[in-house]
């Protein structure tokens, strides 16, 4: 029976860049736990024979010509952001490095 | 912080008695199409911040990404170039983590179905004696990425990301196609790690550029490496803990972090400790690495295949229609054009071991004769690189000036000497070598009257030296020349001057 | 001239003709639109938005190119609404959510940008369930919409808003999109006709995205035909989704019209035996056995086929849509547009507390338990045993549909396990809300087309049900022409539309 702990949730949030609080953890987990279990039937059901399906119609090699297309303008792109400064967006102090 | 106060630095020589270096070198290229990888904005550099923008590389709700045909067609060039086999069937994933300059929070990419694989390119490092030996990086894959938009990061001291109050983004950028080239584990390197590291990447450019995919440029972000090093105890196989350097922005910055992360991981392992696997960062200044974070497996990047794309599935046909289109093997190359300029085995290995080879080859097809071309290079220019701790391709003087210099010293207009002056010039950046020379007065005087009137004055100074060339001594011409250089300050041609000392004295 | 209270009765189809033969004006009938939410969505609530000027503005257009001789095309002036998970340039467009409130996008989507080519004025945005999470609407960061036929019940979902609007009388037709059963369910539960067509039949590109490979926008309407004239018109190839089927859209109010004759012969329906029985209320099931015996009475054979992975479905379902929606929502971090919010007591925050402050006040419970819930089924170490397992499902009942679709031409089933339950009854229990989409999801996850229209009034609770009929992918042409004649034949049965007998939101006679 696959259960998931407050511990897994609080990661998975914080991967998921969302801070719940210790309520919604509480209150998250178990109804996780329990959709998780009616999920779980399915790691049983597929053999190894069988293929995924990623797309329901087999289209491949879909295309566009290398010409360029009108862009937005710098108004329309930053009209909605929350800051702005010096035509771009500003956004606070980042921690982490670069990928 | 740049300081490494508590860093071991192990001798380089004694590091490779007790370890055997590995590296693996990932290669992100920023090609040349006209638009994004999945959307019409143009990739051109440098306009106005958020100009080059749609809703699809802004990442806005509901937008949707279509795959630029001449990205996949520069990617299987690529691969073919690398001795890749090129998949019948790929897919792009979605590699998913949080950045504020990645509109999606993921990156379009591909994992585990890069569109080449398997492949290999055999580098040219000068040999001990003389020539050229290759030595084999295997290539691991090729794929297909995105890049992301640019911060400016305000408020800090360095305006780098450390201490910066906030950061300002731009994403022109994003969207631009990026193919990364990552080698299979090197080894067997030993001692000439750096060195090979440092020309792989310099090859690697130059197939690039001769695919004509990408400017590949190191010093403006048009082709970037990062550097992973592991040392394993001598001669007992296997591999290491490994580090990644970044910001290692230009050939020289290769080989120095290379022989650096040796050194570190050396002095680490000697007193007993282990190896963090971690990204560094290369400081090109102070010479050292700094911590960045610690790397990967707290980083799930949760791949999976992007639901928005359809398969790549490139035809037989297709691909082999791109092979005809592959440029001249580089070490092949290497020969013909050995023979072609006559170039000695020595003369050979010391052009490649500067990096030359390619600025060499350029300034031949721009009119110069292989020697004059070899002279500047790896004289003036490979001093002034050192000198200035750049890469010689980087200085600020094309191959195409340099052969135009050459040709006003063939006539005569300036000579070597002056040269460097004008080469000065160019490098500050004064303009054409014609506006150099006006600007700065440096043609050389051809007038002989000029000449002859120096001429006498430094006869008339040094009788001595005057007396020994009119009983022969032919040889005691040169400091009567060199007088009369000083006195020209130096815009004379001295054969003439010598010419015209001996018509006087003998 | 018609009168305004009767004018919003008729369908499309009738506006349409009403508008060409000059009966009447479509700022006549915008303007009868807009009274109408005026007078009832304060009950129903089914619009998050209304633009009235745009909207009038748009029919004053219509009008005009009419009298120069000029209309854009048949549906010219007919007004629509459209499921506020769709972009609409210079519209709000909230998906439902508070971290999009007020968001306004530069762009249209390519179905919106259709509609507006066509003529067809557009009144506003719909509500649902946020980002399309949920088979209520009750999910809507902004209050849930309630179904005409009793305010105290849910109007299906996501899609509950355009399905209500269109059973109240709000809009002609509407827009929606269906990712599990979010056009199919709101119609079977309010008595309206949804579809949903093969998947890459109509563009995704300005459908804010919940799962890449499940959704599809679709029709929203009151009769078979006006669901025939709309997805021909916003379906078709674009080349901005490069997962559009490159074929041209088949011809629909060809076939709806032809099925609207009434013979069946030498059809053959499947009824699928997994989709039904328990869980099933006996009324849905009963107006559905019904509907079988009208098929069978204009021509058609009936034969029962077996589906056997359709068991694992909703669990397939609910795990790649998980995963594709976590992946999709990460967009969301304050940093380009929505909400921004501060954490509190932090003195300097970084962007990442930022990020997390406001996916936490911006997204809703069903959002986050589905992000949750996506990131988990994709981590490293689970991939397989969820993600890819549900994948490999997938595949398996494509399979089951091929093997179905080779002993029947369509294949049949009810839209929904039940009728339109109580406002709040499963909102704290996530399965039970789940099993709302048994029905339905199967043909997502295939990507073959579905029509949902209605089977009849339960005899329990006098509250509509539906009948849900699947084709093969690229086949959406049957959908109509079996639904055009199923409709014929129970619109003579009731002596006039179901929703006739739906109750006056307005306490008179209109």
């Amino acid at each position: 029976m696959p259960e998931i702990t407050r511990d897994e949730v609080a990661h998975l949030a914080d991967l998921a860049r969302i801070d719940l609080d210790a309520a919604e953890l509480d209150h998250l987990a178990p109804q996780l736990s329990v959709i998780l279990e009616s999920v779980a039937s399915i790691s049983e059901v597929a053999s190894d024979d069988v293929p995924p399906t990623s797309h329901p119609l087999p289209l491949t090699n879909v295309f566009r010509e290398d010409v360029a297309q009108p862009c937005l303008t710098a108004e329309q792109a930053l009209a909605m952001a929350p800051e702005v400064d010096q035509q771009r967006f500003s956004v606070p102090r980042i921690l982490g490095d670069e990928q | 912080m740049s300081t490494a106060t508590d860093v071991t630095l192990v001798d380089f020589d004694d590091v490779l008695t007790s370890y055997d270096p590995a590296m693996g070198l990932e290669v992100h290229v920023e090609l040349n199409t006209v638009t994004k990888m999945f959307c019409g904005c143009p990739t051109v550099f440098g306009g106005e911040p958020n100009t080059q923008v749609c809703p699809t590389c802004l990442g806005l709700p509901g937008a949707m990404p279509v795959v630029n045909a001449k990205a996949v067609e520069s990617a299987i060039r690529i691969g073919l170039a690398l001795n890749c086999e090129i998949a019948e069937w790929c897919r792009f994933a979605r590699k998913n983590y949080f950045y504020p300059d990645m509109p999606k929070n993921f990156q379009t990419s591909q994992y585990d179905e890069p569109i080449a694989f398997e492949g290999f390119m055999d580098v040219d490092i000068p040999a001990e004696g003389g020539g050229i030996e290759t030595f084999r990086v295997e290539i691991e894959r090729a794929h297909m990425e995105e890049d992301t938009g640019k911060s400016l990061h305000v408020g800090g001291a360095t305006g780098r990301i450390h201490g910066a109050d906030h950061s300002l983004v731009d994403y022109n950028r994003a969207g631009i196609p990026l193919i990364e080239i990552v080698t299979k584990p090197i080894m067997g390197a030993r001692e000439k790690a750096p060195a090979i590291a440092k020309a792989y990447v310099a090859q690697l450019r130059e197939l690039i550029v001769a695919l004509g995919v990408s400017d590949a440029r190191m010093d403006q972000g048009s082709i970037r490496a990062d550097v992973n090093l592991s040392l394993a105890p001598k001669d007992q196989g296997g591999l290491g803990t490994r580090s990644e350097t970044k910001n290692v922005n230009s050939l020289r910055s290769v080989e120095r972090a290379v022989r650096y992360e040796m050194q570190r991981h050396a002095g680490v392992l000697d007193a007993g400790g282990s190896i963090l696997q971690e990204t560094r960062h290369w400081h090109e200044d102070t010479g050292i690495t700094t911590s960045g974070r610690e790397k990967s497996d707290a980083e799930d990047y949760r791949y999976f295949p992007e639901p928005d794309l359809v398969p790549v599935a490139p035809s037989r046909e297709w691909v082999e229609e791109l092979r005809g289109t592959m440029p001249e093997n580089p070490t092949v190359k290497k020969a013909r054009l050995q023979a072609e300029w006559g170039f000695t085995d020595l003369e050979m290995r010391d052009t490649v071991g500067a990096g030359a080879f390619g600025l060499v080859e350029e300034t031949i097809a721009a009119g110069a004769t292989p020697q004059a071309a070899r002279k500047w290079w790896l004289s003036d220019m490979a001093r002034r690189a050192n000198e200035s701790g750049t890469d010689i391709a980087d200085l600020g003087v094309s191959p195409a000036q340099v052969a135009e210099v050459q040709a006003l010293v063939d006539a005569k207009t300036i000579n070597d000497k002056l040269a460097r002056q004008v080469f000065d010039g160019l490098i500050a950046g004064e303009g054409t070598p014609e506006e150099i020379i006006a600007a700065r007065g440096l043609a050389v005087v051809s007038d002989d009257g000029a000449l002859g009137a120096a001429v006498d004055v430094a006869i008339a100074a040094n009788p001595d030296v005057a007396d020994k060339i009119r009983d022969g001594k032919v040889a005691a011409a040169g400091a009567l020349i060199g007088a009369v250089m000083k006195e020209m300050k130096g815009q004379a041609d001295a054969a003439r001057v010598r010419e015209l000392i001996l018509e006087r004295l003998t | 001239m018609s009168t305004s209270s009767n004018v919003i009765k008729q369908t499309a189809a009738e506006m349409a003709a009403a508008l060409a033969d000059g009966t009447t004006t479509s700022v006549e009938l915008t303007q009868a639109h807009l009274d109408r939410i005026a007078a009832v969505d304060g009950a129903v609530h089914a619009y998050l938005h209304v633009d009235a000027e745009g909207a009038l503005a748009q029919a004053a257009a219509s009008d005009a190119r009419r009298s120069d001789g000029k209309p854009a095309g048949d549906l010219d002036g007919v007004p629509i609404a459209v499921k506020d998970v769709l972009a609409t340039q210079g519209l709000p467009t909230t998906c439902g959510s508070k971290i999009l409130e007020g968001w306004i996008p530069p762009y249209d989507a390519t179905v919106v940008a259709k509609l507006k080519a066509a003529g067809l004025p557009i009144l506003g945005k719909t509500n649902m369930d946020e980002f399309a999470m949920g088979s209520s609407t009750e999910h809507s960061a902004y209050g849930p919409t309630h179904n005409p036929w009793d305010l105290d019940r849910i109007p299906g979902g996501s899609g509950g808003g355009s399905a209500a609007a269109v059973a109240a009388f709000s809009a002609p037709f509407a827009l929606g999109t269906d990712t599990g059963g979010s056009i199919r369910q709101p119609g079977a539960v309010t008595g309206t006709v949804g579809v949903k067509p093969t998947y890459g039949g109509v563009s995704r590109y300005g459908l804010v995205a919940l799962a890449n490979s499940l959704d599809q926008v679709g029709p929203v309407t009151r009769t078979v035909l006006d669901s025939a004239l709309l997805h021909e018109l916003i379906g078709g190839h674009d080349p901005r989704d490069s997962t559009s089927v490159d074929a041209p859209v088949p011809g629909l109010v060809a076939a709806a019209t032809q099925g609207a004759q009434g013979d069946l012969s030498g059809l053959k329906v499947g009824v699928i035996k997994e989709l039904g029985g328990e869980g099933y209320q006996a009324g849905v099931q009963q107006r559905f056995q019904e509907s079988v015996d009208h098929l069978v009475a204009m021509g058609a054979e009936v034969v029962e086929v077996s589906c056997p992975s359709f068991v694992h479905a909703l669990a397939a379902y609910y795990l790649i849509l998980p995963a594709e929606a976590s992946s999709n929502l990460a967009k969301f971090d304050a940093m380009r547009y929505g909400l921004r919010v501060l954490p509190e007591g932090v003195d300097s925050p970084s962007a990442e507390d930022v990020m997390r402050a406001s996916r936490d006040a911006g997204f809703g419970d069903e959002v986050k338990r589905r992000i949750i819930l996506g990131t988990y089924a994709l981590s490293s170490g689970y991939y397989d045993a969820y993600y890819g397992q549900a994948q490999k499902v997938r595949t398996l009942i494509s399979r089951d549909f091929e093997a179905a679709f080779g002993r029947a031409d369509v294949l049949l089933s009810p839209t929904a396990p039940t009728t339109a339950f109580k406002l709040g009854e499963k909102l704290d229990d996530p399965i039970a809300m789940y099993l709302n989409d048994l029905a339905t999801i199967p043909a997502n996850l295939a990507g073959v087309p579905g029509i949902s229209l209605p089977s009849g009034l339960a005899d329990e609770d006098g509250l509509p049900a539906g009948v849900q009929m699947l084709a093969p992918a690229l086949a959406d042409d049957r959908l109509y022409r079996v639904g055009a004649a199923l409709e014929v034949a129970l619109t003579e049965k009731w002596g006039g539309p179901l929703l006739d007998r739906a109750p006056s939101l307005t306490g008179d006679a209109s």
